[in-house]
């Protein structure tokens, strides 16, 4: 029998007003397994804490309920002042009379059986209790970003000025992401490279960042604090350290192939660096097109190589590293317009999407910054810019607002009438969206200083003609239908996640919402984290980002992960559920259920008919399980408890709660 | 309090369990009582961590001690403190109302709610509702355990 001690507060009049506390205390001393009850006016002052404290020593107690406010006030309170006493603080239960009882209910007569009623659940839980401790978990002081786009980069050196090693993995042979195809970025119109490249170079070199590019991550176990992380480095067929980055094997190599960095609007060599500021300074060899690859002859890249780096014959290799945090920054792509019939997209060289008009600034792209059209190599100088091509568009494309378009094509049409003067751009836009600092200020600047005619409505088809692309629409401010000659017509299209993106967030565990982009933990309160402790996002991978809020998030990703790893231990959860593999018939119907994935098969010996049988059953990992509970109901034997809300706990307070029957 | 109540006799009150998780609907009746949104005491709530945490056997063994009417309140669907506990529960106990039925009770002495932390009006609300509803219905006389009655 256990010898629980029922301390009841007053909370003032809070409680004591519309409960009899007298009656509260003599009915508790008649509950089983009680053998001391007390009241106080303020439990939770310090005095209040005494009197617990000093019965659970005096009277040798070995139970604790209180009848107080909710547990989710003052439980920790009243735990750490029982554990002061030298109980385990788990053996201590609330009763929780203040909020579900005395402040809800209008009188004695109500109240005080209820609260009594309340009281004896608590006392006959509590008796179940058992005592339980919260897992002391390591931490390993190194994170894994997982791509080396802007958010990536940022996080990671942000992490690393912590004092933490830090490796980024990047499936790209450079690190550099999206915001290195762009030419400038709004509302300032500074040059993209300029501001990026100096951040790649300072990760490049920190002592702290480990850069792991054209590799991918495999596999994912562990937990917070613990993540063993597989990552395959893929052949590059160079040898890093002997490259020098001189640039003679591409220049020498005789095949190409489309530029995935130029959106394939420029041809790039077989061996090749994506760009000319790509970090690492280092080429890939590209199998699918080299013709030593394809056909066993050329080698010139090898002959060529004055530091002898190509190496034909290197292999994929395995990284294994343990992390105590993860970082996700993996970006986003566009849409591909092409399901727009009516835009023509893939049928026209003159039709384009944003991210490749914007190649056709840069100096060193398809076009060597030429604004020029790709059938004729002439300047345009009417352009058509087409908002919302995938987003906004409940029927045929995605719910939401791809946040960034609005302010891209008001920077393109500006840079446009900067290099081709007398152009003239058109855009047909639904609303106008400019929130951010000096965004509506940009964008006013473009329509009223750069000649841009902006147009509320859509178009319905574009087709060639002579020279040109006719482009027919709707004014829906005038009801007016528009035609309007173009040279070049661009297409805003969506920003999506990641074709990839739901197996990527399951190998690290996490999830994703309808459109494919990483969930965060609360909307509001957790932008960063997620369900999985130890994971968190930054930038566009969770939603569409400009480069300002991408670098926030991923700033406010790398704090969480700091804060991570400056703790020697990690706290874990002690109400955790637990298998009794002597029961468990190994169906794993809890392994699906879990949200943690905290439950796996394990192989077990027993004794059986005096030789070993070996079969398979449920384990729980108690770092990664969160104690919600919903394995204990799947269990078809029953056999998985959930500790500190056990079966035979909440049917005590089932029984006890209904006794008044 | 241990004596048995002679349940046709005038002045007959309901008793309903209320399973609450933790991180939703618990919250919703702590918001209730901060701001004194009253309803009646019939209810006597049981803090579970999530919805999940429900088995069919707490409802019945309500059912057979006595129980009225029993209410499981968790997270409304999306907002799961655990991702997707509610979205469970919600499965399992709309099968689970089919069984109540078929045992012969009626089936809206049981039910499932979504009450959110800041919802206390909700709580008091949905609390009252199932009060009223329960005392139309009348004692609850089937899957009583009679034994459970003499015990004090």
């Amino acid at each position: 029998m256990p010898r629980t001690g029922v301390f009841i507060c007053h909370c003032g009049t809070n409680i004591a007003g519309t409960v009899d506390i007298d009656k509260a205390v003599e009915a508790s001393r008649n509950f089983p397994g009680v053998v001391h009850a007390d009241e106080y006016r303020y439990l939770c002052s310090e005095m209040g804490q005494d009197i617990i404290k000093k019965a659970i020593e005096e009277q040798d107690l070995d139970r604790v309920v209180v009848g107080t406010c909710s547990p989710r006030m003052h439980e920790a309170t009243f735990r750490k002042a029982a554990a002061e006493a030298g109980l385990n603080p788990y053996l201590l239960e609330v009763a929780n009379i203040r909020e579900h009882c005395s402040w809800v209910h209008k009188d004695m007569g109500e109240a005080t059986p209820k609260a009594i009623s309340l009281l004896r659940a608590a006392a006959a839980k509590a008796a179940l209790n058992t005592a339980l401790e919260a897992p002391r978990l390591d931490v390993e002081k190194r994170a894994l970003v997982i791509g080396g786009g802007i958010a990536g980069i940022q996080a990671a050196l942000d992490i690393a000025e912590a004092g933490y090693e830090v490796d980024i993995v990047e499936r790209e042979p450079s690190i550099g992401g999206r915001m290195a195809q762009l030419e400038k970025t709004f509302p300032t119109l500074d040059c993209s490279a300029c501001i990026l490249t100096p951040k790649m170079v300072e990760a490049a070199q920190h002592p702290n960042v480990n850069l792991l590019t054209y590799s991918e991550v495999e596999e994912v176990k562990g937990f917070v604090g613990q993540f063993d992380v597989k990552i395959k480095k893929k052949a590059r067929y160079v040898d890093s350290v002997k490259c020098t980055g001189c640039g003679i094997c591409w220049e020498k190599c005789p095949s190409k192939a489309p530029s995935e960095f130029e959106m394939g609007l420029a041809k790039r060599k077989s061996i090749y660096v994506p760009f000319a500021q790509a970090v690492p300074n280092v080429p890939v060899i590209d199998r699918d097109s080299c013709l030593y690859f394809r056909k066993g002859r050329c080698q010139i890249c090898e002959k060529e190589c004055p530091p002898q780096a190509i190496d034909y014959e290197q292999q994929d290799e395995i990284i294994e590293r343990r992390y105590g945090a993860i970082i996700m920054a993996t970006g986003f792509d566009q849409l591909d317009p092409t399901i727009y019939g009516e835009y023509g997209y893939g049928q026209h060289p003159d039709i384009l999407t944003g991210l490749e008009f914007e190649r056709l600034f840069n100096a060193s792209g398809p076009t060597g910054g030429k604004i020029v059209r790709l059938s004729d190599g002439k300047p345009p100088k009417k352009v058509v810019f087409i908002q919302c091509v995938g987003s906004r568009d409940k029927a045929r494309g995605m719910n939401y607002c791809s946040k960034i378009c609005c302010m891209y094509t008001a920077k393109q049409a500006v840079l446009l009438k900067e290099k081709v003067p007398d152009a003239k751009s058109y855009v047909f836009y639904i609303d106008v969206r400019t929130a951010g600092k000096g965004y509506e200020e940009f964008q006013r600047r473009a329509a009223e200083e750069y000649d841009v005619a902006y147009l509320r409505g859509q178009v319905g088809k574009i087709f060639p003609e002579e020279d040109h692309l006719v482009v027919r629409g709707v004014d829906s401010l005038s009801g007016r239908l528009i035609e309007i000659n173009a040279d070049m017509v661009v297409l805003a299209a969506a920003s999506i996640a990641r074709c990839d993106a739901p197996e990527v967030g399951r190998l690290v565990g996490i999830n994703s919402d309808s459109y494919n982009f990483f969930n965060e933990a609360h909307p509001k309160l957790k932008p960063v984290e997620t369900h999985t402790a130890g994971v968190f996002i930054a930038g566009a991978c969770q939603s569409p980002k400009d480069i300002p809020d991408t670098v926030s998030q991923a700033s406010a990703a790398a704090v969480k992960a700091i804060g991570l790893l400056s703790k020697d231990k990690l706290q874990g959860e002690a109400c955790t559920a637990e298998v009794n593999q002597a029961e468990c018939s190994g169906c794993l119907y809890c392994e699906a259920v879990c949200p943690y994935s905290a439950i796996s098969p394990v192989e077990i010996e027993e004794r059986y008919h005096g030789g070993t049988l070996k079969r398979t059953v449920a384990e729980v990992n108690p770092a990664l399980c969160k104690g919600c509970g919903s394995c204990t109901v799947a269990c078809r034997s029953g056999t998985i408890n959930l500790k500190g809300f056990s079966n035979e706990q909440i049917l005590a307070e089932v029984d006890a709660i209904c006794l008044q029957r | 309090m241990s004596t048995a109540v002679n349940e046709n006799a005038a002045g007959w009150e309901p008793l309903i369990v209320a399973f609450c998780c933790n991180w939703c609907s618990y919250a919703g009746g702590d918001m209730a009582g901060t701001s004194r949104m009253s309803y009646p005491a019939n209810v006597k709530v049981i803090r579970v961590p999530c919805s999940s945490r429900m088995s069919p056997m707490f409802i019945l063994r309500a059912f057979q001690r006595g129980a009225d009417g029993v209410l499981v309140a968790g997270c409304h669907p999306g907002d799961c403190h655990y991702s997707t506990g509610n979205y469970h529960v919600r499965r399992r106990l709309s099968a689970f109302k089919r069984l109540v039925e078929f045992t012969g009770v009626e089936p809206d002495r049981f039910e499932v709610r979504w009450i959110s932390s800041s919802e206390g009006d909700k709580f008091a609300d949905e609390m009252a509702d199932m009060t009223n509803k329960i005392k139309a219905l009348g004692p609850n006389g089937k899957m009583r355990d009679a034994r459970w009655q003499n015990i004090t």
